[in-house]
């Protein structure tokens, strides 16, 4: 069942190079929107997961591989240590395991903004979510 | 000090973690996931007297008070069910140092052992139905890698039923909790077991009740739901065999008797009849077919089903010292049936089979090996004053005065058959003429029975030290008999 693609296809490498940063900077708005509107950290990976696949997709596994040499492992690894290491900020002041803290802080020229430790939690889960997505779809692929 | 409360989930899951990043490095793989069991080991321990000196421990997770947050709620039946995961665990661990290849472990084995005892701690812990749900499926997944891992065409087979039964029975289990929300408009154990009080627990809830006997069923290896198990332990390496057959399936029967002592328990007449029906049936069954083997790996997981049928029964006898018995029993079979499947390993290795017919005489190459077989095989049967008649004897005598006469007579049968198919491995594997060559039986097996002994030691150990162990868990039995006790300590008031 393999399917030959044409090894040059000049307006999909081109769209693609394009595309594929777009939905990577749509991936990281909706992790940012995650936390009081539509979105976070589980959309926010599938969506990165889906822009590097369409890099996958255009160019072969090989050059892909040279140029974001990367084990996607590693992520789902340090995303699961990141969002469990956030919940412990809870129990060292004293309060239970998995508590958020926020404040909210005035910058100059980007105005009123508010930190949260959920945003440091999510993170982890757009580096899991991305990167388990990635290793099941890459998987497959490789088996025909 | 209820941070405490972290250690049995927390140390698994961020140590498995940390395990993804040294996945090439064997090694590294092995120091780091020997420190975190026994850390791990520890940190169950020390929760165990914590909670026996103080009683319940409740932690409600993100600062949310029940019924609206998660708690993760530690009674005396969690923190020793803890106690018995975290001590099977470390056997197993370290006997997999020792049998599971490097190529094996390269595939990310111990992060996902590490995993899997998250999913099982999670589950002994959580206060709240569908966070139960999630630390179930946590367990379920890391058990098709683990069951799957290596990938041999009979792993890959029975991981695919495996696979197919258990999404069908996290499917029921969605299903249940999404009727029992509709039902009581609450996830929360304590507050189930108020809103069920309240609501009187009639027809409805006694069809949810027995969704979730059925959901539970299949996870536990219940009659007529067990059909998946025999083959499905038969199939991965030693280690993880005896892993699941020691530690997994006992978190369906665990979640049996939290659902069935706080939730469902006003209309014992017929639930926990329905329970000691298909108790009965399981042992019989289960038993039958080890009697019918003659591979030494599915007689022993055979003998599991059976023996999670006395674990039903003593439960749905549902009398104090029937559930002391059924406690006794869990914790007896656990560390009993974990040592067999090693032992089974430890024979494998040196034979090179598992077909019983093929064996012989490994008493007189390793007789360590045999003599410790044995105990732990006598144990099982139920022989005084070894673990095993310490865990049948409450069963019998509680079956006796609740008056459940035909099923204390099963059990005593299915005792003896124990026996003989025990006596059966004994004789086809470790007596007569040795079948193994020169060769194989010089093969050292001394390293791989440290980690196997320490488990006979303890099923002779309780079962001496039968008395203090079993009024223990007469105290657990007491504290689940009354679920007033977990209500409050979960809901204030």
């Amino acid at each position: 069942m393999s399917m030959k693609w044409k090894t040059n296809n000049l307006l999909f490498i081109h769209i693609t190079r394009v595309t594929a940063f777009l939905i990577l900077a749509l991936s990281i708005y909706l992790f940012f929107a995650g936390h009081n509107n539509p979105g976070g950290g589980f959309i926010g990976g599938l969506m990165l997961a889906t822009s590097i696949l369409l890099l996958y997709l255009t160019f072969d596994r090989r050059k892909i591989n040279k140029m974001l040499p990367m084990n996607y492992a590693n992520w789902i690894g340090a995303g699961i240590l990141i969002s469990l290491l956030t919940g412990l900020i809870g129990t060292v002041v004293g309060k239970p395991y998995l508590t958020q803290f926020f404040d909210y802080f005035t910058l100059p020229f980007f105005g009123e903004f508010e930190l949260t430790t959920a945003v440091l939690f999510d993170f982890g889960i757009y580096l899991g979510v991305g990167g388990s997505a990635l290793i099941i779809i890459l998987a497959i692929a490789e088996d025909t | 000090m209820t941070n405490l409360v972290l250690l049995p989930l927390l140390i698994p899951v961020i140590m498995g973690a940390v395990l993804i990043f040294f996945s090439k490095n064997e090694k590294a793989q092995k120091i780091i996931s020997g420190i975190t069991m026994i850390a791990l080991l520890i940190g169950s321990i020390t929760l165990f007297i914590a909670v026996a000196v103080e009683g319940t421990l409740v932690m409600e997770l993100g600062d949310w008070q029940p019924p609206y947050g998660i708690p993760l709620v530690i009674d005396r039946l969690a923190a020793f069910m803890l106690l018995v995961s975290a001590i099977v665990a470390t056997s197993t661990l370290f006997f997999a140092f020792k049998t599971i290849s490097p190529i094996r472990s390269r595939y990310f084995f111990y992060p996902f052992f590490f995993f899997l005892l998250t999913g099982i701690n999670g589950s002994f812990m959580t206060g709240d139905l569908f966070n139960l749900f999630v630390f179930f499926e946590v367990m379920l997944i890391s058990s098709y890698i683990l069951m799957a891992h290596g990938s041999t065409n009979f792993q890959l087979r029975e991981t695919f039923k495996y696979f197919v039964i258990n999404l069908f029975a996290s499917m029921l289990f969605l299903a249940g909790v999404a009727y029992i929300y509709a039902a009581t408009g609450t996830l929360n154990f304590a507050h189930l077991g108020v809103r069920v009080a309240e609501l009187g627990q009639d027809n409805i809830l006694n069809v949810i009740a027995v969704l979730f006997i059925v959901v539970f069923g299949i996870k536990g290896g219940l009659f007529p739901l067990y059909f998946w198990l025999p083959r499905a332990y038969t199939g991965p390496p030693t280690a993880i065999a005896a892993l699941f057959g020691g530690l997994l399936t006992k978190v369906g029967l665990y979640a049996i008797i939290r659902m069935f002592t706080v939730v469902f328990n006003h209309d014992p007449d017929f639930t926990h009849t329905v329970l000691l029906v298909m108790a009965a049936f399981t042992m019989i069954l289960g038993v039958l077919g080890a009697v019918a083997s003659y591979n030494y790996k599915s007689i022993l997981a055979y003998h599991c089903i059976s023996q999670y049928g006395y674990i039903m029964m003593g439960f749905s006898i549902f009398s104090p010292i029937a559930i002391a018995g059924a406690i006794y029993f869990i914790a007896h079979h656990s560390i009993v049936k974990t040592a067999l499947f090693q032992f089974a390993g430890v024979t494998e290795k040196i034979t090179g089979t598992s077909d019983l017919k093929k064996m012989g005489g490994v008493l007189s190459s390793h007789p360590w090996l045999a003599w410790l077989f044995f105990i732990a095989a006598m144990s099982l049967a139920g022989i005084p004053p070894l673990a095993g008649f310490f865990a049948k004897y409450p069963l019998v005598l509680g079956g006796l005065e609740e008056g459940n006469y035909i099923v204390v007579a099963v059990a005593l049968f299915v005792g003896l058959l124990t026996l003989y198919s025990m006596i059966k491995i004994m004789k086809f594997v470790y007596w007569g003429k040795a079948k193994h060559d020169e060769e194989r039986q010089k093969v050292s097996v001394r390293k791989l029975l440290y980690s196997v002994a320490p488990l006979v030691i303890l099923t002779v150990v309780i079962g001496f030290g039968a008395e203090p162990v079993l009024q223990f868990t007469t105290e657990i039995a007491d504290e689940i008999l009354d679920p007033t006790i977990y209500i409050t300590s979960v809901l204030g008031e």
